[in-house]
């Protein structure tokens, strides 16, 4: 399995890119990330009408573009580059994950198509408050109640669930993990949004008080599907970092040829051009991981968990080491709520500890490997 | 040409001169001779005027293909990474045609000839004079950390023909026959009790003129090549997942009695060992990136990527397998009497301790850490050069050590 992108993958970077340009501008990410629906919805709509992107992982029967996480990694690289506030990871990668992965043929038929179009917004609720991302402790109660189930539990650190019209909630039932579709509005559904770390990606808690849920799930115990489909969401997330780390080398690099003190550009010292320099190594390694987890999406299932798992701890580091560096180049002048450099280091921590920290993705790998 | 005929080819080589019944130098001669030894090299000097990258083509079929291998590039490192792009680029045909081919057979061992005493990072301050004399050049200096100085039929020498030009303007190189009068060659003595090095003195060698590569005094550009294939030759990591040093790690971390598969081991090891193969993999990845990446040229300061990481990544992987030993690696079996590397170091606990400190050197060869980081800084990044007090100044007037 090699790395190898094709003329269409750099055509799709640049159109992407492009569009993030002129969309997302520092700007208009200050705008949204301080407004409470976290996104802009005229935007969102520009992306699905102009490319598709809600649709890129969703089949073409389901109203999708049919792509795979090659394209979808470099989507993702770009977003994170340009620090995208929208629900991109819930609606397009996570639900259409999970539904893809677990979800019936009947729940495919009646979600995907909806995703697809940017009409409607969809999230996965896995984590709860005492086990976040554990999949083995989930203590949320599914009962039957005639051909429908009732939901009692709270999770937390749903993502975009404030605003998404559809809530894919995981819950353990006697049979083995199951995903239930409750709607955002229903009765019993409580959502709070968080003051989040990270004001550019939001998260809510959702709190469920004997509320109807509808089951989705193919089969009675959907755990593997369910991983599977936590692995491909890290995949992405992966390459939203090492785009992120990508930015911050850039802004580093511009900010160490510019800035003058003792009468010389601050990166024509040693100091600030090493920094730079084991950025650029660390950004690179990063895009290897992503790429490569994503290469690996469509080959042998464990072996791309293992991938996922590589790319999640590694690029989660490296944003954040290099976040923290860019303040650090930055100086005083970094740690200001002016400059940009904060907001990628918040995304940078956030996003390591989304589905888990580098330690556990590396425990993982660890397993897999038989160490 | 496609793959398929590519392999073809290969087949055919296989056939005609099968390795499980010829020596090296016949094989490898035969393979020069067909286009296989190095693909992107033009055709009549063991290429066919392909990509890089399509070399893996051509050695996967021959690792396939026969129980024998003559793949390995230890057999010649500096003549084929670094000597043949140097020849191709600025030799004459003649010696193309004469050395090219010896060179990949393994007949004839090249060493590079740059370092000296006092200029190692620095190197194009260096002071080894070369005074024309009629048609020829006499040489007077002393190299030092001269791989296969011992073993060399040819050298690659960086020498100063006129101090009086800027220190960059006033190198040439050359070709030198090591067989030479006046060339005398002594074992550097290193910290793991082997010599892999040698310090050469070079008293009144004479070298004709017609083996000076590239113009008098356009020295430097010429070392630029050999240099950065060099870095390429250095930062390639391993071909294969799980392969080279970290394989070792592994290993040994596998066969500890509290290790291997019991969780609960030692946590902060297993975890420290699991991060170092997450770099061996991106390590990996990133330089088979790069060759999908490369044309067919000279590679370009990419290469300092590799090299940079990997020097520092060995250092830290062997450093954690005597973490792994442990207590064990309190004794040095192979002890620091005076040797020339060669045969087996023993088991993979040898092997080991032996790299722990050999790879002390990885960050310092072949341009160390911190030039790389310059070169990534300057000439990737696009970052201002230091200010220099050396560059616009006739060389023999730049202050340096004794």
């Amino acid at each position: 399995m090699e790395v190898t992108f094709t003329e269409e993958h750099d055509e799709l970077r640049e159109t992407v890119r492009r569009f993030l340009d002129a969309k997302s501008p520092e700007t208009a990410v200050r705008a949204l990330m301080t407004s409470e629906r976290g996104y802009d919805p005229g935007v969102w709509s520009q992306m699905a009408e102009q490319m598709g992107l809600q649709g890129l992982i969703v089949p073409e029967a389901h109203g999708g573009v049919g792509l795979g996480p090659v394209e979808l990694a470099i989507v993702c690289e770009e977003m994170g580059s340009a620090l995208l506030c929208a629900p991109f990871l819930s609606t397009a990668v996570l639900a259409p994950a999970v539904l893809l992965e677990a979800g019936s043929p009947a729940a495919c038929a009646a979600i995907l198509p909806e995703l697809a179009a940017g009409r409607t917004l969809a999230t996965v609720a896995v984590s709860e408050p005492s086990a976040p991302w554990d999949l083995t402790a989930l203590g949320m109660q599914a009962r039957r109640d005639g051909t429908r189930w009732r939901l009692d539990g709270v999770k937390t650190f749903v993502l975009d669930g404030h605003v998404a019209d559809v809530l894919l909630v995981v819950a353990p039932t006697e049979a083995g993990l199951s995903v239930f579709r409750v709607d955002g509005g229903a009765a019993g559904v409580e959502r709070t949004l968080l003051p989040t770390l990270d004001l550019t990606r939001k998260l809510a808690r959702c709190s469920f008080t004997g509320v109807a849920a509808d089951a989705v799930g193919a089969i009675p115990d959907c755990t593997t599907a369910i991983e599977r489909a936590l692995a491909r969401t890290t995949a992405a997330l992966a390459a939203e970092q090492a785009g992120g780390a990508r930015r911050c080398l850039e802004l580093s690099t511009e900010y160490a040829k510019t800035r003058l003190q003792f009468g010389r550009p601050i990166g024509s010292f040693q100091a600030i051009k090493h920094l730079c320099a084991d950025m650029l190594v660390q950004v690179e390694f990063a895009k290897s991981a992503a790429y490569h987890a994503a290469f690996a999406a469509s080959g042998d299932a464990e072996e791309f968990r293992a991938a996922a798992a590589l790319a999640k701890s590694y690029c989660s580091e490296a944003f954040l080491r290099a976040a923290g560096d860019t303040i650090q180049i930055h100086g005083g002048m970094g740690f200001t709520w002016e400059h940009a450099a904060h907001l990628y280091f918040k995304r940078a921590k956030s996003s390591a500890l989304l589905f888990g920290d580098p330690v556990r993705h590396r425990e993982r790998l660890a397993a897999h490997l038989g160490l | 040409m496609t793959d398929d005929e590519l392999r073809a080819r290969t087949r055919a080589l296989l056939m005609a001169v099968p390795p499980d019944e010829v020596d090296q130098v016949t094989f490898r001669g035969a393979q020069y001779d067909r286009g296989l030894a190095w693909v992107h090299f033009p055709e009549g000097l063991g290429g066919l005027g392909l990509a890089p990258k399509k070399q893996s083509v051509v050695n996967d079929e021959l690792r396939q293909g026969a129980r024998t291998s003559y793949e390995n590039l230890l057999l010649n490192p500096i003549g084929i990474g670094m000597g043949a792009p140097t020849l191709l680029t600025y030799g004459t045909e003649e010696m193309k045609q004469r050395l090219l081919r010896r060179i990949f057979t393994g007949e004839d061992i090249w060493c590079q000839l740059f370092s000296e005493p006092g200029a190692g990072s620095d190197v194009a301050g260096l002071s080894c004079r070369a005074e024309r004399d009629g048609d020829s050049w006499v040489v007077s200096g002393q190299k030092v950390w001269t791989t296969l100085a011992h073993v060399a039929k040819w050298g690659m020498l960086l020498a100063r023909t006129d101090p009086e030009a800027t220190k960059h303007q006033g190198l040439s190189y050359f070709l030198l026959d090591m067989e030479s009068p006046g060339v005398e060659v002594r074992p550097l003595y290193q910290i793991t009790g082997e010599a892999e090095f040698n310090e050469v003195f070079l008293n009144d060698v004479r070298i004709p003129h017609a083996y000076m590569l590239g113009a008098e005094g356009q020295g430097w550009q010429v070392a630029i090549t050999t240099l950065m294939n060099e870095r390429t030759a250095l930062g390639g990591g391993s071909g294969t997942r799980g392969g080279g040093p970290i394989s070792v790690l592994l290993d040994l971390w596998k066969a500890r009695p509290d290790g291997g598969g019991s969780f609960g081991g030692d946590a902060v090891l297993r975890d420290r060992i699991t991060q170092l193969y997450i770099e061996a993999e991106l390590l990996r990845v990133t330089s088979q990136r790069a060759r999908a990446s490369q044309g067919t040229g000279n590679p370009g300061p990419e290469g300092s990527v590799g090299k940079l990481a990997q020097a520092e990544l060995y250092k830290r992987i062997w450093e954690c397998s005597l973490d792994v030993l442990g207590a064990d690696s309190l004794v040095y079996e192979q002890g620091y009497e005076l040797r020339r590397p060669g045969g087996g170091r023993g088991d993979r606990e040898a092997v080991a301790k032996y790299q722990f400190l050999r790879s002390r050197a990885n960050s310092i060869e072949g341009g160390t850490s911190e030039v790389m980081r310059n070169i990534l800084g300057e000439r990737v990044l696009g970052l201002p050069g230091e200010p220099r007090v050396d560059k616009d100044v006739p060389w023999k007037s730049v202050p340096r050590n004794g």
